[in-house]
């Protein structure tokens, strides 16, 4: 795994602190502690990791094995807006493939990176539930449908 | 009058907020406000159809619909009485226009229990589902007591709905009879199943049928605590669910002395973090206990040592939703619904190449071909069935020989499938078995935990061979390598993930055989899917040179004048589609 090497600010270490407080640093709420962390960092350098380690009481190798082990936490930080595609079953019989492809041709980048300007970050998810509108794409909160390798240009012409 | 407005993911994706505010805003400016409510619902099932907009009382079904139909819909319907006739649903056989959801194909045979209330009720209002006899069930629980409802839950035949299909009520029973100062009611909302949207669906819409049940399986094996274990991603479904957890306990239906019962329970939300392992059930208490999530050997059950190793009792979101209409309606109805060794109706989310997307539940025993084709609408865009898909990355493709089946547990195994949680994939003519076979198994190469390694290191190598065949390279011997590896693979593994995953490939290998024949012996994708083994040609003949492929392909691998056919350089050609696309003459096919 690369390793970003950040510097934590005087209030990051402290909200990180309040966030362990909140759950009574108790280690059995550690997904809690690290799903409340990332919503507010964006992703977990190995930083905070140590301090939620010191926090919780636990050996900083048990918060980095359960990291690692949920996909849906990251170390990396993500682009401005992260683009999700769906790769559940259902999109994929309907063409999600094709869709990523234009993506990772038009950005330039391939799954989990981030383009160079930090605007776009590329990423797959495994279903949304809104199969009726296979395939989907997510870019942040916004779900777009029935997307075609055609529409990927429009799509990311919105966040010019 | 009410209007109800679908607001579960699919449709909010599509616009349903602004339709809702749009509404609104046109019923103010008639001054009607006052007299019709505007309720965002849960699910409607016909997500193909969507956005939905239903009109009460007298059940008009608009499909479609945008926020600028909004003002048309005021307008001409609720003002004037007439029914905007391009907003309602045309029969695709006679064209005719249906406007009430009765007289639908998509509806007629499905039968709704667990989804009762879904697109009926605000899942945001328990007044609601109150007035639909909501939090009845666990008052009759109270005055029969433990006892009698768990002999009530066995002699209904319910089965778990999470994929096991285990007796529910047998295992409320064993969980009942163990001893200790504390145990726990966990509800599995871990719904791992790519292309499944049923627990989600319901959570979203009817969420309080979830908590009052796993109130009365608290009741009836004595935990004073409940946990819902539910995935990250399913942001709506969370905050409904703490929705109605705070209005349940506002009302005295969660927290101390439910009723006046005396009986405390109160329930926890635990997030998911992304781990399809984590639905099954010890690796959901280790990850619910803060620990990666990996499976641990059973016996012992989690009914002997679940949760911080107390007794707990694992069912399944959609397992829940049954259960207060058992209760109010007794185990004889529902047990009289069904086939004879699985009770009740399943949910299933019908997805794929199907004209009829959507969350439909049927009773158990009606045929794959009801669903496909009288609920399903058939194939989408008039190509040829292929195969179904059931019970996701842990079941199998079934073909046209199968359609016929009866949908129940034990004949979906019978015939090589699972019921699985309900996820229900239609395939046509262009997907290619053996790249379905190879989609399965990444998901499972990336979602096994890695703990025993028949399951790390056997389905990677099955997804390497599968890889192989895909791209041309495989031999005959590779098949055989398949099916042995695969059957290796399920008597070993330690958890139904790794004792499951070599379905997808044994079903197709069953059904599919000469497509990997096909792909081994002449390298040729039959399908027309496998990227490796196909190459572009345009036909001479046919070419009338209008330039629409050379102008629309991404790597600019075509060549020729105006008004002259024009070539493919194949070594240029990634292969991706464009040009059969844009093609208006047919001349682009593959080869
Ligand atoms: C790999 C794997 C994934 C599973 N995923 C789910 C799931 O997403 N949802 C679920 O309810 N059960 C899932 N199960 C089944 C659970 O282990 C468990 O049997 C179920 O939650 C029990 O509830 P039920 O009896 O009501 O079905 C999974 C099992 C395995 C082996
Ligand atoms: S079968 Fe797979 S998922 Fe299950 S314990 Fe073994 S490695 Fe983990």
């Amino acid at each position: 795994m690369s390793h970003v090497k950040v510097e934590l600010k005087k209030e990051d270490v402290a909200k990180i602190k309040e966030i362990c407080k909140t759950f009574h640093n108790n280690p059995g709420e550690l997904i809690n502690v690290l799903h409340k962390a990332q919503s507010f960092f964006g992703y977990l350098p190995a930083e905070v990791q140590e301090i939620v380690a010191v926090e919780l009481n636990i050996p900083v190798a048990k918060v980095y094995g359960v990291v690692t082990f949920y996909s849906f936490f990251t170390m990396l930080p993500k682009g401005q807006h992260p683009i999700s595609i769906c790769t559940g079953t259902a999109c994929y019989v309907r063409g999600a493939e094709k869709v990523l492809d234009e993506f990772k041709r038009i950005l330039n980048v391939s799954v989990g990176e981030t383009t160079p300007d930090g605007k776009f970050s590329l990423g797959c998810l495994r279903c949304v539930g809104a199969c009726g509108l296979a395939p989907v794409v997510m870019v942040g909160e916004k779900v777009y449908g029935r997307v075609s390798p055609d529409g990927v240009k429009d799509i990311l012409k919105e966040y010019e | 009058m009410h209007m109800l407005v679908c607001g579960g993911t699919g449709c909010r994706a599509s616009a349903s907020d602004a339709i809702v505010e749009t509404l609104n805003s046109e019923l103010a400016a008639k001054g009607m406000e006052n007299e019709v409510q505007v309720i965002m619902t849960g699910c409607f099932g016909f997500c193909e159809k969507g956005p939905i907009v239903k009109i009460l009382p007298d059940n008009t079904f608009y499909t479609q619909v945008t926020p600028a139909d909004s003002a048309e819909i005021v307008a001409e319907h609720i003002v004037k009485g007439r029914k905007v006739n391009r907003l309602l649903y045309t029969d695709p056989e006679n064209k005719e226009h249906i406007s009430d959801s009765k007289h639908m194909g998509f509806y007629k045979k499905q039968l709704r229990i667990a989804l009762r209330n879904c697109g009926v009720i605000n899942p945001e209002n328990v007044e609601e589902y109150i007035a639909r006899d909501g939090y009845q069930a666990i008052g009759k629980v109270f005055e029969m007591g433990a006892q009698a409802t768990i002999e009530q839950m066995k002699k209904s035949g319910l089965r778990g709905r999470g994929g096991g299909g285990f007796p529910t009520g047998l295992k409320w029973e064993i969980a009942s009879k163990n001893h200790a100062d504390q145990k726990y009611v966990v509800c599995n909302a871990d719904e791992g199943d790519p292309g499944a949207f049923m627990d989600r669906s319901i959570l979203e819409g009817d969420p309080h049928s979830v908590i009052e049940a796993m109130t009365i399986n608290g009741f009836c094996i004595g935990a004073t605590k409940g946990l819902v274990y539910i995935r990250a991603e399913y942001p709506l479904a969370i905050k409904r669910l703490q929705i109605a957890i705070d209005q349940a306990r506002e009302y005295g239906l969660l927290g101390k002395d439910i009723l006046g019962s005396g009986f405390d329970f109160d329930i926890e939300l635990r997030y998911g973090a992304g781990a399809f392992v984590c639905g099954e059930e010890t690796a959901l208490i280790h990850s619910m206990e803060g620990e990666r999530g990996e499976p641990t050997v059973k016996p012992p059950f989690p009914a002997e040592s679940g949760y911080l190793g107390k007794p707990t009792n694992v069912n399944n979101v959609e397992t829940f939703a049954n259960i207060p209409v058992i209760i109010l309606k007794g185990a004889e109805w529902f047990s009289a619904i069904g086939s004879e060794k699985s009770k009740g109706t399943k949910v299933f989310a019908l997805a794929g190449k199907i004209n009829n997307v959507g969350l439909i539940e049927v009773p158990m025993g009606t045929t794959l071909r009801e669903v496909i084709y009288e609920i399903g609408g058939g194939i989408k865009n008039g190509k040829k069935f292929k195969a179904v898909q059931t019970g996701g990355p842990s079941g199998g493709c079934l073909t046209e020989k199968h359609l016929d089946t009866p949908i129940d547990y034990d004949n979906l195994l019978a015939v090589g499938s699972m019921m699985g949680s309900g996820g229900m994939i239609v395939m046509d003519e262009d997907d290619c078995m053996v790249s379905v076979a190879k989609f399965y198994l990444e998901f499972t190469v990336e979602e096994s935990c890695g703990k025993c390694s028949p399951c790390r290191i056997g389905n990677k190598r099955l997804h390497e061979l599968l890889e192989r065949i895909t791209k041309g390279e495989g031999t005959m011997e590779d098949l055989d390598r398949l099916r042995n590896l695969s059957h290796v693979i399920k008597d070993s593994s330690l958890c139904g993930l790794g004792q499951t995953s070599p379905n997808p490939v044994l079903s197709t290998l069953d059904n599919f055989y000469d497509e990997y024949v096909a792909h081994v012996t002449e390298r040729k994708c039959p399908a027309g899917q496998c990227k490796s083994l196909m190459q572009y040609v345009i036909d001479q003949e046919a070419c009338v040179g209008c330039t629409a492929c050379a102008r629309n392909c991404p790597v600019n691998a075509i060549a020729g004048d105006r008004k002259k056919p024009h070539v493919i350089d194949t070594s240029i050609c990634i292969k991706c589609g464009a040009c059969i696309e844009k093609c208006k003459f047919n001349a682009i096919s593959i080869q």
